[in-house]
């Protein structure tokens, strides 16, 4: 899978799990795995994101000791878990704000996959793979939130489930399915803590296959140009495990940061009122790592269209390695489409600040103007739009444009050629130094 | 530049941006709490007086029921004592629960009869109403909420609870229909502007609540001898429903400090080994 | 290339980062922290705090006729309070020193003064069926699961059982009123 190592087993009950199970041999395959030198702490998010499902998955299990998922227990279980349960707090607010720190943690790592054009051939069926995994924590995520059984679980998942039922022909039926009844209601309670509780170990699952089809052609790194000899690489221990060690110690300081001192800052205050299916909250609104895709669903005035709209957004994430025409990798050195992708970015934090507001609201406290169309001018209604049409203008239009217009600068020969800006402290050579010496 | 853009973005990101409706509300007063701030705790004596206006004044009408008297023993309770590691044998929380004014409703284990029972340290303070119905033909139709997570459930917290209860006004004059059996104020969410026959751009904020204003000065006098205002018995009672909703954040706050000292150092020595593994690689 | 670079750990030098102090400290700190957060993880099975204030009950042993039993439900499983006749109290003191598989006195088993209450916890030492009332030679209990028997001071007598009924921790609050737990 990783190509030869230097392993050789040294006891006798080495060379007898050696010939039965290579697992040490395959352990020593990855160690040595040889990793381009120049990565930048972007690369570190990799290793970040199997700590967070790690993370999930452990204070998921146990909090499944103590959750009843019951339409009566549910809300009284998790209360049970925040007072009675010995650390139960801890346990509950690593697992919440867990959660929004996978997510943060997961942009991130597809941003710098867009910007580095880690997407780009040999890469495609990693990015195939990691889009899968990302689509699977958005479920995931909606199904884990739904099982608190507060006012914002219930009425999301009506929400959510709701649009369903706006698939044509099939739709009514659909929902009657999801649901197991006439609406959100216990037995959707039932099945989606199952689902929560089956769906990261896929994820797992995928991530193996992630790091395996990462594996074959190896990590891209900051200038995009391949790897063409060893003196561009290092092994991944010491010097990777290493520093994703340190990337990730200073990334639990933020989580630490959220469940100890801001639990609560993420959430909804209304969660901590029981599910009541009689009484609708004044705004329903999803977690904030959902909510550009709640601005594109309501920036669409047909509920069909909206949702077609909402998964076309996340669509455009699988298509990208097929509309990308650049034959350059790393944004570093295509200067204008490094300038669409910051408004890209800008663009994806303007739609979360969309998704968060009632449409009608005012971009602007106070300010009104026209009426177009449905809604005020200067409304997050029509603000949605525009910033939800250049979402969809980035990668349909502007990325396969782009990569035949644009005039790239030179990228480096190699890895080792560019100006270094580390040094070797002790240099034996203009180019690689090799590191024999930790 | 991208760590520029990034770095203001992140503060967008955790912002949290408080969705607006046709609701309105006048502005939270923002007393200082002895528990804000990530060093802030809860003052055991604040706690008890809190609890004393619970038990004497919001006891009639809302329940507690996430609360059993042995919590009200426990770290960070009102009733801590560290001789009585064990809520249930301190003695405090014991004559509580049995001294609360409504028994528990248990079965006779001889005769199956309904009875009613003093509570022990394993009950929840026996609600008012024993049913939402009941509840609401005794206050007009209104609902009065359970109060075990009450801070947690509004925004401002303690701070939407103590400027609620003080921020009883008169009717302004140009609302025509008040509700009957409700009371104005300012701080609840509501719209007015249905009924409001003014100046159309000055609708005066807030809403129509159904509970009278609970407090008074001296409803409920202080064993501690602290003055019994109506704006002591306010915050004292904000407090300890902050106590109620959230009765592990001292522990959580001081564990806090502990990881993230923790935490600090050891970046920094992983820092170190970082440094030194790949000081002769040129990268 | 002649120099021996990344993959090849076959001639590295013996690594000196190894021997170096902060790799130490890095991997020492981290284990440190490993075992501080698992406590946590390890005490959440332990009994929460509502399961602790239940762990200890108050019965008024008045309630109990004299030669009869009541069942009580202590720390969700059955506690015996028993009012034994003087019959019984002198049956069992009589084997006190008896070939007794788990020797113990009848003294040993009740509070001084109160021999006439025999409080213990109704599960069988065996494999922990409850033992019914008055049953067996020695007119004790008898537990219909695999026959073990027990006298009337809860003692094992015959059948398979390892132990005596347990007796708790327990005490008089007042002439009538036991806490246990």
């Amino acid at each position: 899978m990783s190509g030869p190592s230097s392993y050789e087993p040294k006891t006798a009950f080495e060379r007898w799990l050696d010939a039965r199970l290579p697992i040490l041999r395959f352990n020593a395959e990855l160690m040595e795995y040889p990793t381009p030198k120049n990565l930048n702490y972007w690369w570190t998010f990799g290793g970040i994101l199997a700590m967070c499902l790690g993370i999930q998955i452990v204070t998921g299990i146990i909090l499944a000791m103590h959750y009843i998922p019951s339409g009566d227990g549910a809300f009284n279980s998790v209360q049970h878990i925040m007072r009675d349960v010995n650390y139960g707090w801890l346990i509950r607010y690593i697992h919440a704000n867990g959660a929004a720190m996978f997510f943060l943690a997961v942009y991130i790592h597809i941003f710098r996959g867009i910007y580095y054009g880690s997407y780009k051939a040999p890469r495609e069926v990693l990015w195939l793979i990691g889009a899968t995994i990302y689509l699977v924590m958005v479920a995931t995520a909606f199904f884990g939130y739904v099982l608190p059984w507060g006012q914002m679980s219930f009425w999301a998942a009506k929400v959510i489930t709701n649009l369903f039922g706006a698939i044509p022909v099939i739709g009514p039926g659909l929902a009657t399915w999801l649901w197991g009844g006439f609406t959100v209601d216990a037995p959707t309670l039932n099945r989606f803590y199952s689902l929560h509780y089956l769906l990261p170990f896929i994820i797992a699952g995928l991530v193996g296959l992630h790091i395996w089809a990462l594996h074959v052609p190896g990590n891209n790194n900051p200038t995009g140009v391949n790897v063409k000899s060893q003196s561009d690489t290092v092994p991944f221990h010491p010097y990777y495990t290493v520093k994703d060690a340190f990337g990730a110690s200073v990334f639990v300081i933020l989580f630490a940061i959220f469940v100890f001192y801001m639990p609560e800052a993420m959430g909804h205050v209304d969660n901590n009122i029981p599910a009541n299916p009689l009484a609708t909250p004044a705004h329903i609104v999803p977690e904030w790592y959902l909510l550009p895709y709640y601005a594109i669903l309501r920036a669409v005035p047909d509920k069909l269209l909206g949702v077609i709209a909402m998964a076309t957004a996340i669509g455009c994430i699988f298509a990208l390695p097929w509309l990308d025409t650049s034959r350059v990798r790393s944004m570093r050195y295509r200067p204008q489409a490094k300038i669409y992708f910051f408004i890209f970015i800008a663009d994806c934090f303007l739609l979360g600040l969309c998704g968060a507001h009632e449409p009608d609201e005012p971009f602007i406290h106070g300010l009104t103007s026209f009426q177009l169309l449905d809604g005020d001018f200067t409304s997050y209604l029509w603000v949605s739009r525009i910033a939800a049409a250049y979402y969809f203008l980035y990668f349909l239009v502007i990325t396969p444009i782009l990569g035949l217009r644009e005039t790239p600068l030179p990228a480096p020969e190699s890895i080792s050629t560019p100006v270094l800006s580390h040094p070797a402290a002790a240099p034996t050579g203009a180019v690689a130094a090799p590191e024999k010496k930790g | 530049m991208l760590r520029k853009l990034l770095a203001l973005a992140g503060l967008f990101a955790l912002v949290s941006v408080p969705a607006f409706g046709e609701t309105t509300q006048a502005p939270l007063k923002e007393p200082s709490w002895s528990f804000s701030g990530p060093f802030g705790m809860y003052d055991q004596g604040q706690l008890q007086r809190g609890f004393k206006v619970y038990t004497e004044v919001c006891s009639q009408c809302h329940s507690l029921n996430l609360i059993q008297f042995h919590n009200l023993g426990d770290p960070g309770g009102p009733f801590y004592n560290a001789k009585y590691p064990n809520p249930n044998e301190n003695p405090v929380v014991k004559a509580v629960a049995a001294g609360w004014a409504r028994q528990v409703p248990d079965i006779d284990s001889d005769t199956g009869d309904a009875i009613h029972r003093p509570a022990t340290t394993a009950d929840v303070p026996t609600p008012p109403f024993p049913n939402e119905p009941a509840a609401r033909a005794s206050n007009g139709g209104a609902l009065p909420p359970d109060m075990s997570l009450l801070v947690a459930a509004r925004e401002g917290g303690p701070n939407y609870v103590y400027s609620l209860v003080t921020g009883y006004a008169p009717t302004p004059a140009g609302i025509k229909n008040p509700p009957p059996g409700k009371y104005y104020n300012p701080v609840f969410q509501g719209d007015l502007s249905s009924q409001w026959s003014g100046d159309p751009d000055k609708v005066p904020v807030g809403g129509f609540i159904g509970m009278p204003p609970p407090l008074t000065n001296c409803k409920v006098t202080f064993d501690d001898g602290t003055p019994c205002t109506v704006d002591q018995e306010a915050k004292d009672v904000a407090a300890f429903l902050t106590w109620a909703s959230d009765p592990h954040m001292d522990q959580r706050k001081q564990t806090g400090a502990a990881v993230l000292i923790y935490l600090g150092l050891f970046s920094l020595l992983l820092y170190g080994s970082y440094r030194a593994i790949w000081k002769n690689v040129a990268h | 290339m002649a120099e021996s670079v990344a993959g090849s750990s076959a001639d590295h030098s013996p690594d000196p980062s190894r021997r170096d102090f902060i790799h130490i400290a890095a991997i020492a700190a981290a284990a440190g922290g490993v075992a501080a957060v698992a406590w946590p993880f390890i005490d959440q099975m332990n009994p929460s705090s509502d399961t602790l204030a239940l762990s200890s009950i108050e019965y008024d042993v008045s309630k109990v006729p004299l030669g009869q039993q009541v069942t009580v439900l202590y720390r969700k499983q059955p506690l015996f309070v028993r009012h034994r006749t003087p019959a019984e109290i002198a049956k069992a003191v009589a084997d006190d020193h008896a070939d007794l598989r788990d020797p113990a006195t009848d003294a040993s088993r009740v509070k001084p003064g109160k021999s006439e209450w025999l409080i213990l916890i109704g599960v069988c030492t065996h494999l922990g069926c409850t033992p019914t009332f008055g049953g067996g030679e020695w007119g004790g209990w008898f537990c219909p699961c695999h026959g073990s028997q027990y006298d009337t001071s809860g003692r094992i007598r015959k059948g398979p059982a390892p132990k005596n009924l347990a007796v708790p921790d327990y005490v008089f609050e007042t002439g009538t009123k036991i806490k246990v737990g």
